[in-house]
């Protein structure tokens, strides 16, 4: 079957088989970002935005992204780059196989809610599991993005 | 692993219900659950075109179409209101918003499955489901139906006025629930659905008001009573003994929240 998808921008037509999942999909295009964790449904590695929404690319069907936009990591740069260098400064990770689907989804938060509590940040983040660390790290770096944030839009007054 | 020799994306209810009539066809919801199995489909009918991804509202219900997501539930502020947060809370603790936004009211309920929270937490509302060909009918009765090949088009929750309690146990945060429990009170009476026993959400309800001799009085009767009434089993969660007890132990909470809202104490 064929399918178009607008994959970072991009349009893609494709004659894809009816059981392609979208992580597949994307991974074949080269969105190496995009990792197979679990399969279950649970780690939240695979995710990506669909019209903006985050979601488990290993449990959709590249079918159903058909004429849909498709944005992984690879086409948020800018607006990672920035958040992943307070998580670098954390030193938050230690492989750092659980980053891309953390910033993609802590990314959805911020513009979900820009102002996020602890709870809200931890409740938001609940499907992104890492198994290195305890989450701390992430934590500190997702306040410390958020402070250098509200220090910005204040011109540096708090 | 997951096989789909054809897909198709439907162009109407009746469309849908014919290719859904032959066993190798199958209805897609959110497919997350879909997905664990080893099955080969032949003809995977997908309901997104149909425009029942959205929650409507009138002045006596809440329409809420099969494909709409948990995530929508859980944001939808009528739903907040009416189910006093009980809607959300019984979402939130399934895996993560990426997960919620693809998982669908009508893949949770037409599946009934034994760990449903939605199921359980619906059970205690004043709720209809909408078959396409079986017309409407109360959950209740379609919670304890056997599975069919008709197509569940949407939910009807009625705004009865409704004090909602909403709890579940899990061994870890977005793990299946050990249990859940939903204790409710409308103008029908008081109501404790629990679910995840591990078999599929029951409802039962207390004859009469017993409650009136409030927290010290007959609260402990009446959640020992309702909770005898609960079948339990045991799988890799929790045994049936350890289950019985959660049960009364929810069950006692739920009624203890319904008296504080009708200020007994």
């Amino acid at each position: 079957m064929k399918i178009t998808v607008m994959l970072n921008g991009k349009k893609i037509e494709e004659e894809i088989s009816p059981d392609m999942l979208l992580i597949d999909f994307v991974r074949g295009h080269g969105c190496f970002s995009v990792k197979r964790g679990c399969e279950t449904s649970n780690c939240g590695l695979c995710t990506v935005f669909m019209d903006d929404m985050p979601v488990l690319s290993c449990s959709v069907l590249a079918a159903r992204a058909s004429g849909r936009r498709v944005e992984t990591l690879e086409g948020l740069q800018e607006e990672a780059e920035e958040f992943g260098s307070f998580i670098a400064d954390q030193g938050a990770e230690q492989c750092g196989f659980c980053n891309p689907g953390m910033i993609m989804n802590a990314i959805a938060l911020f513009r979900e809610n820009p102002d996020p509590s602890d709870e809200e940040i931890k409740e938001y983040l609940a499907g992104n599991l890492c198994r290195c660390s305890g989450y701390e790290g992430q934590l500190r770096g997702i306040r410390e993005f958020l402070e250098y944030r509200r220090s910005k839009r204040t011109g540096g007054a708090i | 692993m997951l096989k789909i020799k054809e897909y198709v994306k439907a162009e109407s209810l009746e469309e849908a219900y014919q290719l859904n009539q032959k066993k190798k066809s199958c209805i897609l919801g959110g497919m997350l659950w879909l997905k664990m199995g080893s099955r080969t489909i032949q003809t995977a009918i997908d309901l997104s075109g149909l425009g029942l991804d959205k929650i409507e509202e009138t002045e006596e219900a809440f329409s809420i179409g099969c494909m709409t997501t948990l995530r929508q539930l859980e944001k939808h502020e009528g739903l907040e209101k009416l189910t006093q947060g009980a809607i959300r809370q019984s979402v939130e603790s399934i895996v993560g918003v990426q997960f919620r936004n693809l998982a669908t009211v009508g893949g949770s309920i037409f599946g009934r499955f034994g760990f449903s929270d939605v199921l359980t937490c619906f059970l205690a509302l004043d709720t209809y489901v909408e078959l396409y060909h079986g017309g409407i009918i109360p959950l209740e009765e379609f919670a304890a139906a056997k599975k069919d090949r008709d197509i569940l088009v949407r939910l009807i929750v009625k705004k009865t006025p409704v004090h909602c309690v909403y709890m579940s146990h899990r061994n870890t945060r977005t793990d299946f629930p050990v249990l859940t429990c939903a204790v409710s009170e409308d103008g029908r009476g008081v109501r404790a659905v629990v679910g995840a026993r591990p078999g599929r959400a029951v409802c039962i309800r207390l004859e009469e008001d017993s409650l009136e001799g409030g927290l010290d009085g007959s609260l402990d009767a009446a959640a020992e009573g309702l909770a005898a009434q609960v079948t339990t089993g045991s799988n890799m969660r929790a045994g049936a003994s350890y289950r019985s007890v959660l049960a009364k132990v929810l069950i006692r909470r739920g009624l203890c929240r319904l008296l504080e809202e009708r200020g007994i104490s």
